[in-house]
Order: structure tokens, then C-alpha cells, then sequence
């Protein structure tokens, strides 16, 4: 542990701290621009430099420079400034005076620095230098003159997500940042390097002169795309939702988002559900609350207990809770989530668990695939198992090939591979440290798979002393929590079906088999119309995720709450509260009237629900019969860009899955 | 080799030339003789190479540091100091190289051209001694993307070695195997820097790398790597034959040994020639130029170590000793002894104008001060060619200068910097007067009725 001395203050840092933690431990604020906590060491936009004795008479660049014991710092001394005011003027010689036009503006570091650390006024007399765009794709949009070359996108691409596509061209002043063949970055985490553009060179492109950072109504929410729950900040202005931007939690998501996380949000403005609808003769017609209540209760009077609930991918707690007690009350007992047909054994909610942690999955050392594309299903697990590889991990798949960005080894595409794997990998895998194994959804619904996977923590010696590598990765936001509240039939959707329920709430479930439901008086209760919508003989009009505060737990296990940051538009309300009055019109009324009510019951009904984190499942494995067919896995994502009704609205994510997956070109970069 | 013995410090007035015949190490500099392996073997290349290694490593190591050799790459670190930090044994399995620095593109610089085209052996002789002594696994002779006719020969010599069971392996019959590789640059400068020329042998872009950590660390493809210029690599296997003392004999302390001087520029006879370190620069311009073009009174003034040192006016260089404490006492360095000399026909701010322009191409991009730094320079320079200035943007451009300087990621910042800052502080009338002109007044220019 070296001691350093901070302008005059003495602490003692980490081994292997370098200068600039340093000085951020000692509470001294150092100017950077390439250096970033999650990224190698670039050491190129020297703005970071400071004075350290002993060493030579010159500034050091603080975010390379390795903390020393004895070793003296200065960050405010006359040399640092001078070399800053340097630095500053350099960067802004060449960098274009259009801050009123530019995107990055209010959040820029270049300006905020400038403002902290730079001259106020310019020497440079000369012309500046301006640089052709680049095409990035449909998400990132460039204006390569302001870019200041500190190769953050660079290390990102090729770095964390894993797709060197994005590179340095030419030399000197004339050093550009470039996608080479200017195609479209070919990364679901392309995103980001919108985040880490420390100015404003690569900007949102559906965000584009959208609004100002000032403006907008900042509030924390949880993401629904994906069952990762990456923590997300709710941009709005007015009543709609502008841009969802990550926020940092190193448990879950760093501070990455997928694009999907980042971008799907203009689904939320395109295909809304304002008002009830009641199918007349085959259409659906736009009616009054007090309509659609009296359709569902004429309805409930036939149903009897023949009553069941399906929900969507999307769902918070509050409202599966609600729609539980609702569907109890009518002496239903019929609750389902995997509303796509998905069936396996939740008999102990730790045997579906992501045991290992996302963050722990970084620490194994040899990691097995089964059925899961972990690239399109969940990105921000996918970059930590690139990480594992970075140490030195071995990844090895069974299920259909796809381009993981890693080095994988492929052992085939047929599910009865599990119960038969090559003993030189299970001897890899028994002599590992933390050996790992991922169950994806494609994989756990066939018969026999989830048993045989179970049984693989005995031949690969999954559980170890303070370790547990035994992994189920779902793909719904809604599916851990929906387990926890009971929404898991015995058969699944299937069985619901056979059942023929007389009523069927289809709480913003999109995905269901509708076909197989043709006897039911079906009520959509969601924010789309979409697959659901078109099924259904009444829709309630709800909120979405951005539009209701709420609990999620995702694939881990880890119980998270968002906000809400913009009312749900026209008639749509949130959907408790529909829930609770339908409750009065059919004569049970719930218990509960205000959302604190609500959360008071779901808490008393599951306790784990009560607490923030993550919930101790207790381990427990179902005895399970193992011999899956020799059949081949299906992949569970036919496109990430469209696997919910939010993005299946969305233009943005309709131009990234044609130009991006099916490869259609568009015009516009020969503008 | 022998230690000295006690009886032969070196005598109290330095020896500084001029150098005999029999003292010197390049004895095929102009090519009167053939380069190949026979003809090299004539000159005494390859002579009982095994003897050498059979000194073993450290004994090399402990010969070159008494040698007092000195980088003769421009940074003037001492060779055998250099060599020493190589790791005594891999740890943990990762070979140890050698590079070679053969990527010579500095202007003025022409001596590792002479070496490798008309005594390449004398180079790979010395590859495999050095490469012995620091435990090296092979060496990588990065030469320069011009020097077309001199990479044909070095490859046909590296060939030829090979088949003479000189290097690869049991080089030499000593039991070691080394291999010599000849890899060719593309033509950019910036991979004369030796962790540029790292990344670039790794097939990336030619930028160099922060140190810490050093190459003698992690290096080539992250092996320890020490990185030498041709000379100090060509030199060692004579200072091993002929003897520390021998080789300290030549140069005042601190500055020893014998130096391939390239004198060009505005003297009678242009060349290359070695001599002795801390020879006097009138000395070596009359014995081996031909004096100055238009006798003594003409110089305006000597760059006297390639393109990136400031450079000297002429009263202060006519006694000044050529080696690297004589240099810097004027405020200039020897850098690679390329000694650029200017008489009075000479524009001298549009070619340290020009000098700019070269910075400014070869700037790699990567570091800020550099990358912008350069561009400004330029163009300000451009404009103080022909007096479109403002007397304030004199002090403004040394000031930029200085904001360059010793801040960016390895010397090319520097390099840039230095020829402007000598200028400004040797010809800053010239400057001012242009300016004057331009404007108008002042004193009417000589040079305009050109």
C-alpha cells in the first residue's frame, strides 16, 4: 500500500492505484478526457497531467503514471495549470465553435472543462480543420469535426462489446475516427459510445436536436427490455419520454446499455392504447371505462371460477400481484408468465436462478452455454463473460453457432449433448476454480433439459465451497418476480389452455398462442396494440414501464424499483388502478386503495419482495428426470431488435433490425 | 577480453581525432569492397564469433558498460546500461528480442544506410552478440520502407549468415539459437520511436506506447524487448575484439568512443565518415568536408544532430567538441550526429519552416499537444516565412512551443519543438525584420533584390 502525498495531503492508496486515483481518493478533481474507469489506458489526450516528485522536471500524465510510495503530487501547482491551459487550447484550436447547435451540449466535458481549466480567449488564428461524417448506423450519429481523438469508442468496440469495427485512419492532424467501410457498427451495445464521446462527435441519432440536457426531467427507473434489469435514467420532457441513458450500478449493468435499452423508447409515443375498445361484431370500438367494466362483468357472471391471467414479458410486481388477487378473489387460480409456451420445473426458484451473480459470472473460469445466445438475450452478461475470457476463462456452447464475439467452442446443436459431454471437458470443467454453466430459455423448455442441466452441477461440479456456477438466464424483465408472485402453472400456457378458461386476463401478454384460447372472453389490459391487442374482446388501456413506478427482479434475483416519469397518454391509466376498480364494478373489491396499500398486501404476500437486493432463494434442486431427445435447440430470439410491442413500435429499432440483421440498405449516407 | 590493466587509465587530455585508419570500426563505409559474407569475413566480420559469446552474458554486458558506448540512436542511453535491464531469466516463459532500429528517417540522418548497404555483416554480427548477451530469442531488424536497395542486401546477408551456420540454429557452433528476422516499415517516421516501432512490428498502427511499462518489460508482443540503434548493435562486436580500453580511448568522458559523423548541407564534399567522439566541428568540417562552402565567414549556422535539434548559430559552433555534452552546452544536442550545415544563401526560417512541415506529416495523431501542436506551428511558421505576421505571434509560437514540449506521449513533441525554439532564440531579428518589411517599414531586406 503506497503512501502518497496529495498537494500536501497524505493518504495511503491501493497497490496498483495509478496517480490520477490518487488524487481522486484525496478529493482532488483531475480534468481527463480519454481516461475511463471501464476502459484500457489511452494516456493520449494528456489533459490529466499533474507535478510528481520525484520524477522529471516535466508534467506526467496522472491516468497512466503508477502511484509510488514517497511519491509527491501536485495538481494545482503553476506547471499543472500552465500545461492544462496547453492542452485545453489545443484541443479547442481545432474544434468547431457550433456548442449552440450541438447535441452534446449542457452535458460536453470539452465545455465544461474549457469553462474550469481553459483560457478565455483563443490564440489561433489559423483555418480549423473540418472532418467528413461517418456513417455508424442508425443509432449513432457523427460529426467527426468536433471529435478530440481520445479513442474512447475505439476502446469500447474492440474492448467491451467485443466488434472492432471502429478505428483510427491516418496520422496527425488529420487522424480520423472512423468505421473503415462506414457500415453500421454491428453491435447491440453501439450506444454507448454515444455516452463515452466526451464531446459531441458521436451523438444520439434519434435523440438528434430532440431537446437540451437542461430541460429534461430526470428519473431513475428499470429497464423492461431484457430479464437483466440494467438501472436506466428516464429523460422527459412534457409527456414523453426523450431518451433512456444508464445509470451506474456495478452489480448489474456497469454503466452500459444495450441499444435496445436506450432506443426502443420512441416505441412508447407510436401504437398507444388510449382508450377502452370493446370487440363489436368483430371490430374493436373505442368506448367509456364504465362500458368496458360492464362488458367484463356481464363476462365474469357466466366465468364463474373459470378465470385465468397471463402475463406479459414486461410487468412490474405491483401489477401481476394486483391481477393475481384479482383473479383469487374470483375463485380463479390460473396464473401463467411464460406466456410463449415455455414450460419447466419452479419447484425451487433457485434451481431457475442466475446463482453465479452477473457480476460473479466475471470471476469463472470455464463456462458452458446451453442453448442461450447471450448476445442478443442479455448484452450486458455477454460483456462480462468477455471479461471472464480476458482472464483467462474458457467458454464452451452447446446450441445453435451464432457470432458471440468471444472465442467460443462450439460442441454442437443437439440438446442430449448435455448428458454426454466429452470428458476432456468435464475434466477442464472439474478442475476449474469457478466453473460456470448458463442456461438460456431456448434450451430450458425442452423435456429432459432442465433435468439433465441440473444434473451437470454433479458431473462438472458446479457448486463449490462459497460458489455456485449453476445459472438459468430468463429473457423477461417480468419472469423472476412473476415466479416469486406464483404466475407458473403446472404445463404452462398449455395446460391453461386444455383448461379453456371463460375469462382470460392478458395482462400486456403479447406473445401468447391466442389460437389456442378461441372459448375465451379475453380483457387486454396493456399499453400497445399489438399481438394482444388484436386478440382481445376488451382492452383496458394501461401504463408502460416509464409510466408507473414498480418492482422488478431480475435474472439474479435482485429486487429493484424504478419511478415514474410521465403519465400513461389519454384514457390509459396505471394498471392497478384498473385492476382496482374493475375489482369494485365486479363486486370484489380489492384490498387495497392507494399504491403504498398495494405495495403493504404484495409485501405481507411475499416478503422477499419487501427488500431491495438480492433475495436468498435458499438452495434446493428438483429431482428431475434428465435424458433430454437428441433434438436441436431453437433459438429463443428470432430478432433482438424486435422481441417486445415497445420495440415492435419502434421506428428506431425497425430500422435497426432491417439494416442491421437483414442487411437493407439506406440511402441516406449518400445524401 | 582482457580487463584493462591497471595500468592504462585513459591519458588526461582526451583523445579527439583525428582518427587512424587502424581505429576504424567501419572499414567498408563507402563500399570500396563488396558487402558480402566472403569479403566481410576479409575485414575481419565473423571472426571467431564463438570466442565472443564464449565470454558470456554478463561478461558482454560488463565490456559494453566499461566501453562508456552511448545510444547512438540520438538519446545517447548507454548501451551496455540499457542491455543490462533485460530479464537474467524468463520467469514465466515469455522469450526475451531484440529490435534493431534501422527505421532511419531523420533528415540529415544517413548512417545506418551506409552500414547496412555496404557492411550489413558487421550488423548481424552484432545482432547476435547483443542479442547473446541480453538472452534474446531473436532479433527484428526494422528498416526503414525507402531503403529499398538496403533491405534487398540486408535480407541477401541475413541469408547468407544462415547459410553459414552463423545465426539460427547453434549460431555459430556456440550452442544458441537465434534467429535474425528483417521486417520493412511503410515510410512513417513516427516508427523510428521504439515503442512505435513495437506496435508497428506487431502489425499495428505506429503509435508509440506509454511508458511505463518499458519495452525492457513488456515489449514486443508484451515479451521483454530492448530496442538499439544499427550503430550501437554494429559496434559491439569490434569494442568486444579490440577491448573496452580501446574503444574508451576515443572522446572525452562520458562521451566515448568512435561516431559515424553525416556531414551535408553547405560544405565542398558531403559524406559520411567516422571519427572520433568530441572531434572539434571546425575540425571535422576541414579535415573530412572540405570546409565550408564559401569559406568560414559564411556559415550562418549548424544543426549538428538531424532535423530535431536546435540548431547553432556559427559563433558558437567553430569549436564547439562533437559529442553530446559538447552540443548540449550550446543549447543543442549531437542526436545522431547528421550535421546539417547552413551558410548565408540560406533561407533559415523557411527551412526550419520546412523542418514544421515534416513534424507536422510525420505527427502520428495519438496525443493531443502534438497532433495540434504540430498543424499550428506550421502554419504560423508559414507565415513568418514571408513576414505575414504580428511581432506578438513570435513570443505566442515560442510559447506554443513550449506548451508542446514535455507534454506529450514520446520526443516527436519535443523534436518539433526544438528546431523553432533555436531559431527563435538565435535569428529573432531576422523574423522581426521580415515582419517589418512586410509591413511596410523598417530596413529594406537584403535578400529581396535576390
Amino acid at each position: 500500500m503506497p503512501k502518497v502525498k496529495v498537494d500536501g495531503i497524505e493518504i495511503e492508496v491501493p497497490a496498483g492505484a495509478t496517480v490520477l486515483q490518487a488524487c481522486e481518493m484525496a478529493g482532488k478533481e483531475i480534468p481527463r478526457f480519454c481516461y475511463h474507469e471501464r476502459l484500457s489506458i489511452a494516456g493520449n489526450c494528456r489533459m490529466c497531467l499533474v507535478e510528481v516528485k520525484p520524477g522529471p522536471p516535466k508534467p506526467q500524465a496522472s491516468c497512466a503514471l503508477p502511484a509510488a510510495d514517497n511519491q509527491e503530487i501536485f495538481t494545482a501547482s503553476e506547471m499543472v495549470k500552465k500545461a492544462r491551459e496547453g492542452v485545453m487550447e489545443f484541443l479547442l484550436i481545432n474544434h468547431p465553435l457550433d456548442c449552440p447547435i450541438c447535441d452534446q451540449g449542457g452535458e460536453c466535458d470539452l465545455q465544461d472543462q474549457s469553462v474550469a481549466y481553459g483560457r478565455g480567449h483563443s490564440r489561433y488564428d489559423e483555418n480549423k480543420r473540418a472532418v467528413t461524417e461517418k456513417y455508424m448506423g442508425p443509432i449513432v450519429k457523427t460529426v467527426m469535426t468536433r471529435c478530440i481523438q481520445c479513442t474512447r469508442c475505439v476502446r469500447f468496440a474492440e474492448e467491451v462489446a467485443g466488434v472492432p469495427e471502429i478505428g483510427a485512419i491516418y496520422r496527425g492532424e488529420n487522424m480520423q475516427i472512423t468505421t473503415y467501410l462506414e457500415h453500421a457498427a454491428k453491435s447491440e451495445l453501439s450506444g454507448n459510445v454515444v455516452d463515452l464521446c466526451p464531446v459531441g462527435a458521436l451523438t444520439s441519432k434519434p435523440y438528434a436536436f430532440e431537446a437540451r440536457s437542461w430541460e429534461l426531467k430526470k428519473t431513475l427507473a428499470i429497464d423492461v427490455m431484457d430479464a437483466v434489469g440494467t438501472n436506466i435514467r428516464v429523460d422527459s420532457r412534457g409527456r414523453q419520454v426523450l431518451r433512456v441513458l444508464p445509470r451506474i450500478n456495478d452489480d448489474v449493468n456497469e454503466e452500459w446499455a444495450s441499444d435496445k435499452t436506450r432506443h426502443a423508447v420512441d416505441g412508447l409515443v407510436r401504437k398507444r392504447l388510449d382508450k377502452p375498445y370493446i370487440r363489436k361484431g368483430g371490430k374493436l370500438v373505442a368506448v367509456t371505462w364504465g362500458e368496458a367494466f360492464e362488458a367484463i362483468a356481464k363476462a365474469a357472471k357466466g366465468a364463474g371460477n373459470s378465470v385465468a391471467a397471463i402475463a406479459g414479458d414486461q410487468l412490474d410486481c405491483e401489477t401481476m400481484f394486483a391481477a393475481r388477487e384479482l383473479v383469487h378473489s374470483l375463485g380463479g387460480s390460473m396464473l401463467e408468465g411464460r406466456q410463449g409456451g415455455l414450460f419447466y420445473d419452479t419447484s425451487s426458484l433457485s434451481a431457475v436462478n442466475f446463482n453465479s451473480t452477473i457480476a460473479g459470472i466475471e470471476t469463472a473460469d470455464a463456462i458452458l452455454l446451453v442453448g442461450t445466445n447471450l448476445r442478443w438475450e442479455a448484452p450486458l452478461i455477454n460483456t462480462r463473460v468477455r471479461k471472464a475470457i480476458k482472464k483467462g476463462a474458457k467458454v464452451f456452447a452447446i446450441g445453435p453457432e451464432i457470432d458471440q464475439s468471444y472465442k467460443v467452442t462450439w460442441l454442437g446443436n443437439d440438446a442430449s449433448l448435455l448428458t454426454k459431454l466429452p470428458a476432456e471437458i468435464v475434466d477442464q470443467f472439474k478442475s476449474a476454480h469457478r466453473p460456470a454453466l448458463i442456461m438460456g430459455g431456448g434450451a430450458l423448455g425442452l423435456e429432459g433439459a432442465q433435468g439433465a442441466g441440473l444434473a451437470a452441477i454433479e458431473t462438472l461440479g458446479l457448486i463449490r465451497d462459497g460458489w455456485n456456477g449453476f445459472n438459468v438466464l430468463h429473457m423477461a424483465a417480468a419472469r423472476m418476480g412473476g415466479l416469486m408472485l406464483g404466475y407458473a402453472t403446472d404445463g404452462g400456457v398449455k395446460a391453461i389452455a386444455e383448461a379453456s378458461p371463460k375469462l382470460l386476463f392478458l395482462m400486456g401478454a403479447d406473445d401468447v398462442p391466442f389460437d389456442l384460447f378461441g372459448e375465451s372472453f379475453k380483457v387486454y389490459v396493456g399499453h400497445h396494440g399489438d399481438k394482444g391487442a388484436h386478440a382481445a374482446d376488451v382492452i383496458l388501456p394501461g401504463a408502460a414501464y416509464t409510466e408507473k413506478a414498480g418492482t422488478y427482479v431480475n435474472t439474479e434475483g435482485r429486487v429493484q424499483r424504478g419511478d415514474k416519469a410521465v403519465f400513461a397518454p389519454g384514457d390509459a391509466r396505471e394498471d392497478w388502478t384498473i385492476l382496482r376498480a374493475l375489482s369494485d364494478v365486479l363486486g370484489k373489491t380489492l384490498p387495497f386503495d392507494s399504491f403504498e396499500g398495494l405495495r403493504t398486501a404484495m409485501y405481507a404476500a411475499v416478503p422477499a419482495l419487501a427488500q431491495e437486493g438480492l433475495v436468498d432463494y435458499g438452495w434446493t434442486a428438483p429431482k428431475l428426470a434428465g435424458k433430454p431427445k437428441a433434438v436441436e435447440i431453437p433459438s429463443p430470439i428470432k430478432d433482438f431488435y424486435l422481441t417486445n410491442a415497445i420495440c415492435r413500435a419502434s421506428p428506431t429499432m425497425q430500422r435497426c433490425s432491417a439494416e442491421l440483421l437483414h442487411g437493407e440498405d439506406f440511402a441516406e449516407a449518400a445524401e | 577480453m582482457a580487463t584493462q590493466a591497471p595500468d592504462a587509465p585513459p591519458p588526461p587530455p582526451p583523445f579527439v581525432g583525428p582518427l587512424e585508419d587502424k581505429d576504424r570500426i567501419f572499414t567498408n563505409v563507402y563500399g570500396y569492397q563488396p558487402w558480402n559474407l566472403k569479403a566481410a569475413e576479409k575485414r575481419g566480420d565473423w571472426d571467431k564469433t564463438k570466442k565472443l559469446l564464449e565470454l558470456g552474458q554478463d561478461a558482454i554486458i560488463e565490456v559494453i558498460k566499461a566501453s562508456g558506448l552511448r545510444g547512438r540512436g540520438g538519446a545517447g542511453f548507454p548501451t551496455g546500461m540499457k542491455w543490462s535491464f533485460m530479464p537474467k531469466e524468463s520467469r514465466d516463459g515469455r522469450p526475451s528480442f531484440l529490435v534493431i532500429n534501422a527505421d532511419e528517417s531523420e533528415p540529415g540522418s544517413c548512417k545506418d544506410r551506409e552500414i547496412i548497404r555496404h557492411d550489413p555483416h558487421k550488423l548481424i554480427e552484432g545482432a547476435l552478440v547483443a542479442g547473446y548477451a541480453m538472452r534474446a530469442r531473436a532479433a527484428y531488424i526494422y528498416i526503414r520502407g525507402e531503403y529499398i536497395y538496403e533491405a534487398k542486401v540486408l535480407e541477401a546477408a541475413v541469408k547468407e549468415a544462415y547459410d553459414a551456420g552463423l545465426i539460427g540454429k547453434n549460431a555459430c557452433k556456440s550452442g544458441y539459437d537465434f534467429d535474425v528476422f528483417v521486417h520493412r516499415g511503410a515510410g512513417a517516421y513516427i516508427c523510428g520511436e521504439e515503442t512505435a516501432m513495437i506496435e508497428s512490428l506487431e502489425g499495428k498502427k505506429g503509435q508509440p506506447r506509454l511508458k511505463p511499462p518499458f519495452p525492457a518489460g513488456a515489449g514486443l508482443y508484451g515479451c521483454p524487448t530492448t530496442v538499439n540503434n544499427v550503430e550501437s548493435i554494429a559496434v559491439a562486436p569490434t569494442i568486444l575484439r579490440r577491448g573496452a580500453a580501446w574503444f574508451a580511448g576515443f572522446g572525452r568522458e562520458n562521451n566515448r568512443g568512435t561516431k559515424l559523423f553525416q556531414i551535408s548541407g553547405h560544405v565542398n564534399r558531403p559524406c559520411v565518415v567516422e571519427e572520433s567522439m568530441s572531434i572539434p566541428f571546425r575540425e571535422l568540417i576541414e579535415r573530412h568536408a572540405g570546409g565550408i562552402r564559401g569559406g568560414w565567414d559564411n556559415l550562418l549556422a549548424v544543426i549538428p544532430g538531424g532535423s530535431s535539434v536546435p540548431l547553432v548559430p556559427a559563433s558558437q559552433c567553430f569549436d564547439m567538441p562533437m559529442d553530446f555534452d559538447g552540443c548540449r552546452a550550446v543549447g543543442s544536442g549531437l542526436g545522431t550526429a547528421a550535421v546539417i550545415v547552413m551558410d548565408k544563401s540560406t533561407d533559415i526560417v523557411r527551412a526550419i519552416a520546412r523542418l514544421s512541415y515534416f513534424y507536422k506529416h510525420e505527427s502520428c495523431g495519438q496525443c493531443t499537444p502534438c497532433r495540434e501542436g504540430t498543424g499550428w506551428m506550421w502554419r504560423v511558421m508559414e507565415r513568418l516565412v514571408t513576414g505575414d505576421a504580428d511581432p506578438g505571434e513570435i513570443d505566442m509560437l515560442f510559447e506554443v512551443t513550449k506548451q508542446v514540449e514535455g507534454h506529450t506521449i514520446c520526443a516527436l513533441g519535443d523534436a518539433a519543438a526544438w528546431p523553432i525554439q533555436g531559431l527563435i532564440r538565435h535569428f529573432r531579428p531576422e523574423i522581426e525584420r521580415r515582419i517589418a518589411a512586410k509591413r511596410g517599414g523598417g530596413v529594406p531586406a537584403l535578400e529581396a533584390a535576390e
